[in-house]
């Protein structure tokens, strides 16, 4: 205990500000990776392939390069950063909102992958079948729809989320380094790393970062079983 | 009234079909690519096409020309598909809820607990689609079908995926339906016992194009249409009443209004109507009545065609014999023929073996 909370305060508030993060991060992703996986899923447009591209951008990009482009978009003196501070007054710049925002930019395509591969499963005549019976197609997506996506929908968050716990790249370049405000995990270990006679402290954050990284992989995979237990393999439960 | 006239393309597949049906239960057939799934899912909305008009009892559910497109859950036309297409998060019971719970109070004249009793899924409600068998999840999706109380029900191949044992109770189910429930019902199937037993009008599909209209007995004596009905046993079908029943020996005989069939037992009441289909190779041909002979069936008709098989050449000619209003064909070798000498308009006696006609021959009309 000794060893693990020498500097308590310290590192519970890096832990509480990281999970902060990647919980926030996981959550305003979700409702757009929903709706954008769905059309990928189910309609075909014009520019789709564009459009897909630019999705997974965040995936091949150098993480950097997003933090960099957030910092020109998304600064006070940024074309959007800019109103959003002169009309409501929010700066993400360099706070804990920033690194979110960039960590779920990070992770996006990751959630949307997996929540497109559920709905894509999902055989397009039970839908129908919802719509012949009397259901409108928003009636359908909420009903039908979503429920069988369930899957998906859990494995592609809790990805995303294990993916913003290990952001680094685009949360340095975008909000930097600021103890108690922008310095999650791995940004705290980097830190340690940098400083002669870290090495103890910066193990300490690694070993911590491995069990909350299973952590989220475990709570993955138990989720992901109950959801599926409640309609594909039910008859494994009763056979 | 069902009216139809759409077009639509898929690919290189150009569908354009036009009919119109008041009959009770119409059958879109055809061999599988003929756009018989295609055009129910036209009717039922769930696919668009380019150009068309539908029109059910009056009312206009599609109108490409005047911007009408009734979405498929305002039509109130419900949909049996192929394999049931329960949805797998829900039990039988909240599938079965799910149409019904969409229905204005006004609108619903078909009482659950009656379904659940005549479809016999009391043992099944708090069952997940994955745990049903093939037959138990058709029962339960036309239960569901029902239950959203449409005005017109469709039937997408409900049989297909079922071994035979599984098809005859289903069968008897949609029998059900039609009977209990006078629901008008139109539905595909590429078989023709399925047709001739339970539908009242044939809607013929090649191609993508609608071929015939008529009633079962007119399409399916056609010679004509052969190429398209005949891939399949040749045959007629008879719509009879059954006349009375001889227990000592279990048979029956069923009426028609040129003469009267006996078959072996099949299980129906006498007064009950039923529809017989006799295959053409069990017809055969005599100039003369005969006697000394185990065939029970001899009926007298008069010959109203030959058809010489394909071009004109092969063994086997068949020939269509008028007894009454109906119409029997047999199929027999053109020496036979040849040796008879058959003329159309000469009368001669139809023979059927009764023990050709067995249970798969007779259909409740």
């Amino acid at each position: 205990m000794g060893f693990f909370f020498s500097d308590a305060g310290g590192d519970i508030g890096i832990i509480l500000l990281s999970l902060k993060v990647a919980f926030w991060s996981a959550a305003i992703s979700l409702p757009f990776a929903i709706g954008i996986a769905y059309l990928l899923a189910r309609r075909s447009f014009p520019g789709k392939t564009l459009f897909d591209a630019v999705v997974h951008l965040p995936l091949v990009l150098p993480p950097v390069v997003i933090g960099f482009a957030l910092l020109l978009l998304l600064g006070r003196k940024g074309p959007i950063g800019g109103l959003l501070e002169q009309w409501f007054g929010i700066v993400v710049a360099f706070k804990w909102t920033g690194a979110a925002i960039a960590s779920a930019i990070m992770g996006f395509p990751l959630m949307v992958r997996a929540i497109r591969l559920s709905i894509g499963a999902i055989d397009p005549k039970l839908e129908s079948a919802a719509r012949t019976l009397g259901a409108t197609r928003l009636q359908v997506f909420a009903t039908i729809t979503l429920p069988l996506a369930a899957n998906g929908i859990i494995s592609g968050t809790l990805l995303a989320f294990a993916r913003s716990l290990g952001e680094f790249g685009a949360t340095i370049t975008f909000v930097s380094n600021i103890p108690g405000e922008t310095q999650t995990l791995p940004l705290a270990i980097y830190n340690f790393t940098q400083v002669p006679g870290g090495e103890a402290e910066a193990l300490k954050l690694c070993i911590i970062a491995v069990l909350l990284s299973i952590a989220a992989l475990a709570a993955s995979e138990w989720l992901t079983r109950r959801a599926s237990f409640n309609t594909h393999s039910a008859e494994r439960r009763h056979a | 009234m069902l009216e139809v006239d759409v077009q639509q393309r898929l690919g290189n597949f150009q569908l354009q079909a036009k009919f119109a049906s008041a009959a009770p239960v119409v059958a879109l057939f055809g061999r599988s690519g003929s756009g018989k799934s295609s055009l129910i899912n036209l009717l039922a909305g769930i696919a668009k096409a380019d150009r068309g008009y539908i029109a059910y009892d009056g009312e206009v559910l599609l109108d490409t020309a005047a911007g009408i497109d009734v979405p498929p859950e305002a039509r109130r036309i419900g949909y049996v598909f192929q394999d049931g297409m329960l949805f797998p998060h829900l039990n039988v019971r909240r599938n079965l809820a799910y149409g019904e719970n969409h229905v204005a109070s006004g609108d619903r004249y078909i009482d659950r607990d009656k379904v659940i009793t005549l479809l016999g899924l009391e043992d099944l409600l708090e069952r997940r689609p994955a745990n049903l068998s093939g037959g138990e999840k058709q029962r339960v999706a036309i239960g569901r079908a029902l239950l959203s109380c449409p005005r017109l029900l469709l039937l997408d191949e409900p049989l297909a995926s079922l071994d035979s044992t599984r098809k005859s109770e289903i069968l008897q189910y949609i029998e059900l339906l039609r009977d209990e429930f006078r629901i008008p019902i139109v539905f595909v199937s590429h078989a023709v016992e399925e047709v001739t037993r339970l539908a009242d009008e044939i809607v013929l599909l090649d191609r993508g194009q609608v071929t015939a209209t008529g009633g079962v007995e007119a399409i399916m004596g056609r010679l004509d249409l052969k190429p398209l009905t005949g891939r399949y046993e040749a045959g007629a079908v008879i719509e009879a009443v059954v006349a009375s029943h001889d227990i000592a020996n279990d048979l029956v005989s069923l009426a028609f209004n040129g003469g009267t069939f006996i078959v072996p037992g099949v299980g129906a009441l006498v007064g009950e109507r039923v529809r017989l289909r006799v295959r053409a190779r069990d017809v055969s041909i005599a100039t003369v009545k005969p006697s000394g002979i185990s065939i029970l069936n001899a009926l007298p008709g008069t010959i109203i065609e030959i058809s010489a098989g394909i071009g004109g050449v092969g063994p086997i000619v068949e020939v269509r014999i008028r007894i009454g209003d109906a119409v029997l064909i047999a199929r027999i070798t053109r020496y036979s023929a040849n040796q008879l000498s058959l003329t159309v308009g000469q009368p001669v006696f139809a023979l059927v073996k009764a023990i050709s006609l067995d249970r798969h021959s007779v259909g409740f009309a």
